[in-house]
């Protein structure tokens, strides 16, 4: 091979490693908006062009939510009994593996789940004989539970506290 | 969540710019392995460019057509890392193309390709959403043992010892790939279903929550498989990426350390009964740990040939390697199948080897960033288990031929050889980034604020904090 052969296959050799690592470089700056996860993804306001082209940019955030923090008995045998909420999901029945063991005729082994999903606490009947009441209805799916508000199961009433 | 308000992009011209590169990678390696020959621009290359630049644009525009919000970095890593592999193979073809029987690799592979990507262009085509692959739970449960079992009827194939192929009219065809894709299906179904009661039941001993036993049972389940892998079709690899691939899953939909335990411990047993009863899981063992003793090297079966060849190609390679085609990755058995990495190591150096890990690196990173975006529990474990499949691929390929770990004969994913693995991996991309798609679409009603039920107030009514759609 001639030495100006031999030149251009060096070049190229070492060519191909730039653009080998022009790849991983580019892709990895074309994610660069993805990776950020705090404040730049954060847009504060959006343009008015933004805004123009995706008109539900402009609503308003709603107000911040209460967290609860607590949950407590609020009728029924167990009446005054508290527990702290953790970021795991509570198992309310009579079953000796529930979190809440409930000491009531009316409530079944594995009566009803509450769970953390984003900034709220939702409860879910997980078919019970007689039923989950939130706020005096009774459950078909999993609902929000917002402090305050009574979960009915059998003679027991439950409310989340901040 | 809902004050991340950035305003929903498509992103594919950004797709367009790296697929542009990306190309340039493919064609340029298949350029460079053959330009030792002096016939660069034979009909060969010609079809090369071809098929990758009128495959990716095929893709693109679907894409462009059917998931306008998939992932734009998907595409361009898979088909630069597909190219790549289809480059060494041709250059390894070169070597031998003055032999008179050899019928090169390259072009059955090319083919291959086309049909592995024209298959992930009808999956994307016809699979609206992922989510519908969820009524299919129990079904591929039944596919995978179908697949799996094929081997083991008189339609397998035994090569070098392991039973894991199957003949079909034009060639061979290893059902076990296509095995992982239908058990990560049946492992996300089931797991989504049953997650809470895998939970929330059990006892607690000190730090760790114990399973009960029934929720157990499909682990152990998943155990009886993979040794079941391991004993009739001798195949130490498959074996490892099916169990690995549900030990993953349970951990990602239970959080709990204890599963991880449970089947390390599974693991433990399994690989000390399978080193004290079969002879090739512990010839494998013996030429891991002394390699360079020269009575194992030059043992036939079961030496360490293949992996210290592979070690002493990685060395001569060095930094920056010897440039395509100007090393001797040939003199490696299996060389472009197994030992692939090792072949790309030599030629390219450890800059080259590291932007190929790089990529990998990078298309695991978007699986779980699709899985982490997506709003299903189905569709997360889903695009967490191919993904880690990808992962545990690469780690147990190059952790063999660096020796960290056993030598076991599993497929570099989009690389090595062989069209089933090809076709299986370009399926799993397909369904990364269907799934990708339905983690990075705006929600159709605006921002997360109408996407749960509303909260119901003391007075059975909605509070007043979060208006419902009716209301306004």
């Amino acid at each position: 091979m001639s030495e100006a052969g031999e030149l251009t296959v060096t070049l190229l050799r070492y060519g191909f490693l730039v653009l080998l690592w022009i790849l991983v470089l580019s892709t990895v700056s074309a994610l660069r908006r993805d990776l950020v996860v705090g404040q730049r993804n954060k847009t504060g306001t959006p343009t008015a062009r933004e805004a123009r082209k995706n008109p539900e940019l402009l609503q308003e955030t709603p107000p911040p939510r209460i967290q609860a923090h607590q949950l407590v008995v609020t009728e029924g045998p167990l009446a005054g009994t508290t527990l702290d909420l953790t970021s795991s999901p509570i198992l309310l029945g009579r079953a000796q593996e529930a979190t809440l063991v409930l000491e009531d005729d009316y409530a079944s082994g594995r009566h009803a789940r509450l769970f953390p999903q984003g900034s709220r606490w939702f409860v879910e009947d997980l078919g019970s004989t007689n039923g989950t009441f939130l706020a005096g209805s009774q459950l078909t799916r999993a609902l929000p539970v917002e402090p305050g508000v009574p979960i009915r199961i059998g003679k027991t009433v439950i409310e989340l506290r901040p | 969540m809902s004050d991340v308000m950035t305003v929903p992009k498509s992103r594919r011209n950004v797709e367009a710019l790296l697929l542009l590169v990306a190309l340039t990678v493919a064609i340029g390696a298949n350029y460079i392995a053959g330009l030792d020959r002096e016939e660069q621009f034979n009909s060969y290359f010609w079809t090369q460019a071809a098929t990758f630049v009128g495959m990716g644009l095929l893709i693109h525009i679907i894409l462009r057509v059917r998931a306008k919000y998939a992932d734009p970095v998907i595409l361009p890593i898979v088909l630069a890392l597909n190219g790549i592999g289809l480059a060494m193979i041709h250059r390894l073809d070169l070597t031998r193309i003055d032999e008179a029987t050899f019928t090169p690799v390259a072009p059955q592979q090319l083919l291959w390709t086309g049909v592995a990507i024209s298959a992930a262009a009808v999956l994307l085509v016809f699979l609206k959403d992922h989510r519908i692959l969820r009524r299919f739970t129990y079904i591929s449960l039944i596919v995978s043992a179908v697949l799996l079992l094929l081997p083991l009827t008189p339609l397998g194939l035994e090569i070098n010892g392991a039973r894991i192929w199957i003949s079909v009219g034009i060639g061979t065809f290893q059902p076990g790939e296509v095995a992982k894709i239908t058990l990560a299906i049946f492992f996300a179904g089931y797991l989504s279903t049953n997650r809470d009661l895998i939970l929330l039941a059990g006892k607690k001993i000190g730090p760790l929550q114990l399973p009960r036993f029934q929720d157990l049972a499909p682990m152990i389940a998943a155990w009886f498989v993979s040794i079941g892998v391991l004993i009739f079709q001798r195949d130490l690899g498959s074996s490892i990426l099916f169990f690995g691939l549900f030990m993953a899953m349970i951990y990602v939909a239970t959080s709990r350390v204890s599963w991880v335990l449970i089947g390390l411990a599974l693991i433990g047993v399994g690989g000390y009964v399978a080193l004290q009863l079969f002879s090739h899981v512990a010839l494998r063992f013996d030429s891991w740990i002394n390699a360079f003793d020269p009575e194992v090297y030059n043992r036939n079966p079961g030496g360490s040939g293949q992996v210290v060849q592979g070690l002493f190609g990685l060395a001569s390679g060095g930094l920056v390697g010897t440039g395509f085609g100007q090393g001797r990755p040939d003199l490696v058995t299996y060389a472009n199948s197994d030992m692939i990495i090792a072949a790309l190591g030599e030629e390219l150096g450890l800059i080259g080897i590291s932007a190929i890990v790089m990529l990998y690196v990078l298309l695991v990173s978007r699986g779980f960033r699709a899985a982490l975006g997506t709003k299903d529990g189905f569709g997360k474990l889903l695009a967490c288990g191919l993904s880690f499949t990808i992962a545990l691929q690469c780690f147990v390929v190059i952790g063999g031929i660096t020796r960290l770990i056993p030598l076991t004969g599993l497929t570099t994913p989009f690389m090595s050889a062989g069209g089933s693995s090809l076709l299986a991996n370009w399926l799993i991309v397909a369904l990364l980034l269907l799934i990708s798609e339905t983690a990075r679409r705006p929600a159709p009603s605006g921002p997360l604020t109408s996407s749960f039920p509303d909260a119901i107030g003391l007075n059975g009514r909605p509070t007043p904090g979060n208006p419902t759609e009716a209301a306004r």
